[in-house]
């Protein structure tokens, strides 16, 4: 039998087997072969296979290359076709507070900040909500509902952001502007410091809609995330706590939350990498009428992302065309920075659950 | 009346004792309960919104689906009647292009990963796959936009708008074949291998049948998230109102013609239009889920036996 297996094709692979396992795995091999209809095929391969093997990993390999080359041609592109505007801007593209392609000055600023701005107010909603979620399905659901009630929080995740989108504009952004918008400049309109909150008429266009659709678009990211963290949280812990005659919400804040602190904080970053990037239902419902810099939750403004989709069609000339490219830079390394945090953050708890689990 | 008076104040000085630990486990409680609500609300808050959505989607979009929706061409605009045909074939042309492309180039990358994945060299692509699962779509659009359509073709394309989606499917169906490959037991590759089988031929015909399950949801998955992108296709693609069939043109895509309808068109129908090409994209996307429910289920069992 060992004879048989130093005839195979790829000799280094087989003298591996042969130095780990010896002759006993060939003689199972052999008897497998008669149910295995591959190995009965490819039985005479003979010497051919060498070839064979060098081609298909050199195959694959280029696939895999293809990878590197995409990224590579991402950040080329996006650098080259920057750099007009990023040298003739300098630091100014980032600080300046005026976006005026006529008069070709290009400050991002106003962008920046929308986008910050909308997803700190989605990540706000979003967060308790989710974590809120996730603890019922980890903590409170019957086995039977917890399979259930992730998968169709999950499903929000399925639905296209246009959608969103037109769903804002149909449903959520009217009833946001009369049930929730014009309440609260009633109500915060006298009070100084917090009137500054609702500048400007309540349209439905702003920033608080445009956070309020990112708190749903990023629930489901936040929800499952932060459901596997808890569920990572040892049995004994809640054990413990419990014996020590705390509720059930005492011995969540006590032993879970403390403990998946970490993770859900991951989870939650990784939610705003999403509410960064996303562009279509945040393009649709944010007003993109105003690039200025307010507190005001009923800013129409911009976010980054909305700012491409809105002038891509405008960009008639090469400095604008390079200024919007330029604001596609800073969302890839705003996002790509975010996205590593929250992996690196999510990552290491989950090594160390696994290192210091009880 | 003296010592009833007595009786009572002893009473209640034992009662406000008792109610002194009465009230902190009744705070403990209240609290307790609070919180119960609060996460079961969280929960049902999350539920009710997809429910409220689809709900939404399915009987605004329903009226407006009939044959002609499906078979006509949009009207002139502000009309009733008509259909989104060029945009659902639109959309199907875009998607199949792009994964033609995507598919081989993903599937490929992650049986390298899987199969001859040791190295740095891996390392780094298998840390880049994952970066650009989370880079943001239009950013990727961006670069198409730029590439293929200011530069390349000199205006907008469907082609170009095939390319963004094939890059966004590709790292997504690199970690899942990946991931699904590292799931087959090395003892079926040994096996195969102790039998002269060469190391491609057991990559072909023992481990990817046996993992043909999971990486077909990988797949599907990836060209569900894809058939509703925007953003990308907005860039490239632009979106057509007429019918057009030219790859280096601008072409008409579901996902646009909801846009569309529900931004720049101030008719009361285009509303209608715009749900129902929701329907329709919901239902599609709904169908690819689906699909994938049921080949984890015909592939799992097979691959075992």
């Amino acid at each position: 039998m060992c004879y048989l297996l130093a005839a195979a094709g790829d000799l280094a692979q087989t003298q591996i087997l042969i130095r780990e396992s010896g002759c006993s795995v060939a003689v199972q091999a052999a008897k497998h072969r008669r149910v295995s209809s591959a190995a009965r095929v490819t039985l005479n391969d003979g010497r051919g296979g060498a070839w064979g093997d060098r081609t298909f990993q050199a195959v694959t390999f280029t696939f895999a290359a293809i990878i590197l080359l995409l990224i590579v041609t991402i950040f080329v592109v996006l650098f080259v076709d920057a750099r007009v505007a990023l040298a003739k801007e300098g630091l100014r593209f980032v600080t300046g507070q005026v976006w005026n392609p006529t008069e070709g000055v290009f400050g991002a600023l106003p962008y920046i900040y929308g986008t910050i701005f909308t997803s700190l107010i989605g990540l706000v909603i979003a967060t308790p909500i989710a974590v809120g979620a996730a603890l019922f399905i980890v903590e409170y659901a019957p086995a039977w509902l917890r399979a259930p009630v992730s998968f169709v929080v999950e499903l929000l995740a399925v639905i296209p952001s246009v959608i969103y989108g037109f769903w804002g504009i149909a449903v959520l952004a009217p009833f946001l502007r009369d049930r929730l918008e014009r309440p609260l400049k009633a109500a915060l309109g006298d009070v100084p410091g917090l009137n500054q909150l609702v500048q400007g008429p309540a349209r439905g266009r702003d920033m608080l809609v445009a956070g309020v659709i990112l708190a749903i678009m990023i629930l489901p990211t936040i929800m499952s995330v932060a459901r596997e963290v808890i569920s990572t949280v040892p049995g004994t812990q809640r054990e413990g706590m419990l014996a020590l005659g705390a509720t059930k919400w005492e011995m969540i804040r006590g032993a879970v939350l403390p403990y998946a602190r970490a993770g859900i904080v991951g989870a939650a970053i990784l939610g705003l990498g999403r509410a960064i990037g996303e562009t279509m239902a945040v393009t649709m419902l944010i007003g993109n009428s105003s690039t200025k810099i307010s507190w005001s939750l009923l800013t129409p403004g911009y976010t980054m992302a909305s700012a491409i989709a809105n002038q891509f069609a405008d960009a008639n000339n090469s400095l604008h065309f390079s200024a919007i490219i330029g604001v596609a830079v800073i969302l890839l390394f705003v996002t790509g920075a975010v996205n590593l945090v929250a992996r690196l953050i999510v990552s290491r708890f989950g090594g160390d659950t696994r290192a210091t689990g009880i | 009346m003296q010592a009833q008076l007595a009786t009572t104040s002893n009473a209640t000085r034992s009662r406000l004792n008792l109610q002194a630990t009465d009230t902190l486990a009744q705070r403990r409680k209240f609290t307790n309960n609070l919180m119960t609500g609060l996460i079961g609300g969280s929960a049902v808050l999350g539920v009710s919104i997809l429910a409220i959505i689809l709900g939404y989607i399915v009987v605004k979009g329903a009226p407006a689906l009939n044959l002609d929706f499906f078979t006509k061409n949009p009207p002139a605009l502000g009309e009733a009647g008509g259909g989104v045909a060029p945009a659902i074939r639109g959309s199907l042309l875009i998607v199949a292009l792009a994964s033609l492309v995507g598919i081989p180039v993903g599937l490929g990358a992650g049986i390298y990963l899987a199969e001859f994945g040791r190295g740095r060299f891996a390392n780094i692509v298998r840390f880049i796959a994952d970066l650009m699962t989370g880079l943001p779509s239009i950013a990727i659009g961006a670069v198409a936009w730029a590439l293929l359509v200011k530069r390349g073709f000199g205006n907008y394309n469907a082609l170009a708008g095939s390319v963004a989606l094939a890059i966004i499917m590709i790292p997504i169906i690199t970690r899942t074949t990946e991931e699904i490959l590292q799931l087959v037991p090395n003892n079926l590759r040994e096996a195969s291998l102790a039998l002269g089988t060469s190391q491609w031929k057991t990559i072909m015909s023992v481990v990817l049948p046996v993992a043909r399950g999971g990486i077909l949801t990988g797949i599907i998955l990836s060209v569900a998230r894809v058939s509703g992108e925007t953003a990308p296709l907005l860039l490239t693609v632009l979106g057509n109102s007429f019918a057009s069939n030219d790859l280096t043109g601008p072409m008409a895509a579901l996902p646009l013609e909801i846009y569309q309808y529900a931004t720049k068109s101030p008719f009361a129908d285009s509303f209608t239009k715009a749900w129902g090409a929701s329907l329709i994209l919901i239902l599609i996307i709904g169908l690819l889920s689906l699909s994938v429910r049921l080949t984890a289920y015909l592939g799992g069992p097979k691959g075992r036996r």
